[in-house]
């Protein structure tokens, strides 16, 4: 299970017999079966986790069991099979998108190459098209004519153990980035068939414990990390006396409290591990150099929202917790922190799932008198956009010297660029902070690459799986890293800020990550500091 | 072999129409009877389906943003990529039927040793589908003069510019070399690309070889076999079939009903196949949808009902720890019981 050596890995992604390499398969796809070994499947999730989620109102996470992927026998309930179908039935009724991506491919292959499992397993089965097949091939059998009449020849098979098996580990070799819905001809996006997957997989009790421990986490704590309010609070706290050493401005915070006028959230790694401190640090100082009237909330603690790697009633229960805790505290909006998936689910589905937040009023910046009327429905404001409102009229002073020993690139997370369009604001706050440049053109915008581990596949179980599939954004990295001497990769994701990292010190050592926000507060001059020479900005060490 | 089996089966169809259409009495069945269940076939399963794709909701906004959303007045928003409005969706998806964008956009990764990866424009898949596709609509087009009396004018204008080399006698059309040339490039791309060969279902080679072997026999029809043809008879019947008072006349060359038994089955088939990907791709939400999620509520027709676990039971579980850190609740802690 222990991850090659890098000169290993750099010729087995090469060299290796694969579909990207070269090699061409022998047999049928149908033919070749997922085989289980360590290190290439997450942990299926603890039996008493996925008890605690079906014990919750609205979430239904049945068959809890212990069982492992290695197995021959995975316990299967006696009628999975029925569950299944009558599951797939269920959401061809619910989801347009589902009928439409099953319907509607050609198998013109502009996917193939597009995605970066694929690119670093040479997976034939890691290509979007037979991601999706995997299913359609199911689909075909017991939903369409064709399928019935031609069986096999048509693309069909009836769905066994052996398909179950294929869809677990393919459908967690997907992080729904999305990357391949932006060549396919149609807009087929594998992240709905992915989803679509793993909801089908939670019915018969199969599911990682990376993701479902979160979930229950997130649940019942208020954080993915488990963290409970007073621990959470001590945590900010430390942040907060870090930022005063090195700044000698001490932030002003608040927990829960009714009246502020912003609520602010922000995923909960950023206030619990490096290198996203950093980034908190960035939001504390941020915040208090203009005054923001803000407080944090223990209860929805989280940004991040793990559900949405299960099925939509998780991601709807744990995404209801913003819009109650600001109304609970009777804020006037909502101001988002640097994530991914978070955004994700902020901009396409908490209004529709959990709106109308007519209790809230349309966000307007105090210090600037900006209405965002991007967010006047939602009302809630992406951190980045508020910077750059904010540098945009000339609220902030920076020194931008004081980032002299960062020589940065900008890292577009998946969901921010392709399920939100949000791309220019960090770049217009970078070119105010510190000195950057881009990655190669089709690596970045709408054709960035994933991080290799999101969708709750950063465990390290899988690590290898992680720096093959992080290898197109390292590769990217490297490019810029050898041209430029670039030796930060900038964000705005709190996975990436985790998952990047592991992947800048196995593939590009020298290389850090950090957060947009963390550059931000470096450069920053705030009012009444007294600022040591930081040779590291906030990372330095007194 | 998937694609041998393709061809098999468009061979046998040829034969099937080839004898058939010669047993008196058949020209009936190849020529009315046929080509009205086939019509019936198509249009009743392409809206029967596009009636299913409909019966489903959209209940999430899951546009594919591929590029600058619409933010702050000084950020450039990009409206084709990240359409606000409905006019932008709707330049978005003509741009996209009409020009093939997304192609238009692939890359070809290649790996070399470092590990190295590169991505190269790769227009190819776009420049093999645009020929087809239009090739096969000038077609189509160019057809309507049999099918409608008097012609219509633009029919005439299609002719002269699908024509405009002047070559060979009768003047050979650009789209029947292109559209020949748009299925042999296709099938070999299935064919020769090894990833590509790998996805590759009867499904997708056979719709290929039957529309290469359309069009083969409509060529041999005009530029070959023109003698044993009744142009006249043909137009008399494909009007009459349009004006549902259908005639045959003098006897038809076999090659005719060759060709029009295989549109036939071209037609019937469509509605079951990949092919309903021409409808499909306006009701692609990731697409076709507006990026002003956060402006505008999307209504979700099903949406749950379900609660975040409560603050009231989260405090209720932690509140000692919450008073002990000084973070404010609702309710405050209940007296010891010894002190009661």
């Amino acid at each position: 299970m222990a991850v090659p050596k890098l000169e290993q890995l750099s010729k087995s992604v090469v060299q290796g017999p694969s579909l990207a390499t070269g090699a061409i398969p022998t047999m049928d796809w149908m033919e070749y079966p997922a085989v289980f070994k360590p290190g290439n499947y997450a942990y299926p999730a603890k039996a008493e986790k996925v008890a605690y989620l079906d014990s919750q109102s609205g979430l239904h996470f049945p068959n809890s069991r212990e069982w492992s992927p290695e197995d021959e026998d995975w316990k299967l309930p006696a009628d999975w099979k029925e569950i299944i179908i009558k599951g797939l039935k269920e959401r061809l009724d619910k989801f347009r998108s589902l009928k439409i991506f099953m319907d509607c491919c050609v198998r013109c292959g502009a996917c193939a190459d597009k995605c970066h499992f694929f690119l670093g397993t040479g997976d034939p089965k890691n290509m979007p098209v037979m991601r999706a097949e995997l299913l359609r091939s199911i689909y075909r059998n017991d939903f369409t004519l064709a399928g019935k009449i031609f069986g096999k020849m048509a693309g069909a098979r009836e769905v066994t153990v052996g398909v179950l098996k294929e869809w677990f580990m393919y459908s967690y070799q997907c992080t729904e980035c999305r990357r391949c819905s932006v060549f396919c001809p149609y807009g087929i996006d594998t992240a709905e068939v992915t989803m679509m997957l793993r909801e089908l997989l939670h019915l018969v009790g199969v599911g990682i414990n990376w993701i479902l421990e979160p979930v229950s986490n997130s649940n019942r704590t208020g954080n993915h990390m488990g963290l409970q309010p007073h621990t959470f609070k001590d945590n900010v706290e430390f942040l907060v006396d870090d930022v005063e050493s090195l700044t000698g401005v001490r932030p002003n915070i608040s927990f829960n409290r009714k009246g502020a006028e912003v609520l602010f959230i922000t995923p909960s790694a950023d206030v619990f591990a490096e290198p996203g401190l950093y980034t908190a640090m960035g939001y504390l100082a941020l915040f208090e150099a203009i005054g923001l009237d803000y407080t944090w909330s223990t209860y929805a603690s989280e940004g991040g929202n793990f559900g949405l790697f299960t099925n939509n009633e998780a991601m709807k229960k744990l995404n209801a917790k913003m819009y109650a805790e600001a109304k609970r505290l009777g804020v006037k909006y909502i101001i988002g922190g640097e994530c991914g998936h978070m955004w994700r689910v902020v901009h396409q589905y908490m209004d529709t799932m959990n709106g109308p937040a007519d209790f809230l009023e349309k966000p307007v910046s105090p210090i600037t008198g900006t209405v965002f009327e991007n967010a006047a429905s939602t009302k809630m404001v992406h951190i980045s956009e508020f910077t750059a409102d904010l540098i945009k009229h000339g609220k902030l002073k920076f020194d931008k010297s004081r980032n002299s020993h960062v020589k940065a690139t900008y890292h577009d997370s998946c969901n921010t660029a392709r399920a939100m369009g949000l791309m220019d604001e960090p770049r217009y706050i970078l070119d105010h902070v510190v000195d950057w440049v881009e990655m190669p053109e089709n690596t970045i915008r709408e054709q960035t690459f994933c991080c290799g581990s999101g969708t709750g596949l950063n465990t390290d179980e899988i690590m290898e799986l992680r720096m093959r599939s992080g290898l197109p954004r390292a590769n990217a990295v490297k490019y810029v890293h050898d041209k430029h001497d670039v030796n930060m990769l900038a964000c705005v994701c709190a996975i990436d800020r985790a998952t990047l990292t592991s992947l800048m010190n196995y593939w590009n050592p020298g290389v850090g990550v950090c957060g947009v926000t963390e550059l931000v507060a470096n450069a920053l001059v705030i009012e009444g500091e007294n600022r040591a020479e930081l040779d590291d900005g906030f990372r330095t060490m007194l | 072999m998937k694609y041998a089996f393709s061809f098999l089966a468009v061979m046998a169809l040829v034969m099937i129409a080839g004898l058939g259409s010669q047993i008196p009495g058949m020209p009936y069945l190849f020529g009315v009877a046929l080509p009205y269940l086939a019509i019936m076939i198509f249009l009743g399963g392409s809206v029967y389906r596009v009636v299913q794709w409909g019966k489903s909701p959209v209940p999430f906004s899951i546009q594919t943003t591929c590029g600058q959303g619409k933010s702050l007045d000084f950020i450039k928003h990009n409206k084709l990529e990240a359409p606000n409005t409905t006019a932008e969706v709707v330049a978005r998806m003509f741009l996209e039927v009409v020009t093939f964008r997304s192609l238009f956009r692939n890359t070809k990764s290649e790996i070399y040793d470092g590990p190295k990866i590169t991505y190269e424009s790769s227009k190819w898949l776009w420049l093999f589908a645009l020929i087809f596709h239009y090739s096969f609509l000038v077609i189509v087009l160019r057809h309507m003069r049999l099918f409608l009396d008097p012609i219509p004018f633009w029919v005439g204008w299609i002719e002269t510019l699908d024509g405009i080399f002047q070559v060979g006698a009768p003047n050979w059309y650009i789209t029947d070399v292109t559209i020949l040339l748009g299925c042999v490039l296709l099938f070999s791309r299935r064919i020769a690309t090894r990833h590509v060969r790998f996805i590759s279902l009867m499904n997708d080679y056979f719709p290929l070889v039957l529309i290469f072997t359309i069009a083969l026999t409509g060529i041999l029809m005009r530029y070959v076999l023109r003698t044993n043809i009744d142009i006249v008879n043909i137009k008399q019947l494909l009007v009459g079939l349009v004006t549902f008072s259908p005639t045959i006349g003098a006897e038809i060359g076999a090659i005719f009903y060759i060709h029009l038994f295989l549109v036939c089955a071209l037609l019937a088939y469509f509605p079951f196949s990949k092919l309903m990907h021409f409808a499909g791709v306006f009701m692609s939400p990731t697409r076709n949808m507006k990026n002003d999620s956060r402006a505008k509520r999307h209504v979700n027709p099903w949406n749950p009902r379900i609660l975040p676990h409560s603050y009231a039971g989260y405090e209720d579980e932690f509140r000692e720890f919450m008073v002990d850190a000084g973070i404010p609740v609702e309710k405050e802690l209940a007296p010891k019981k010894d002190e009661e």
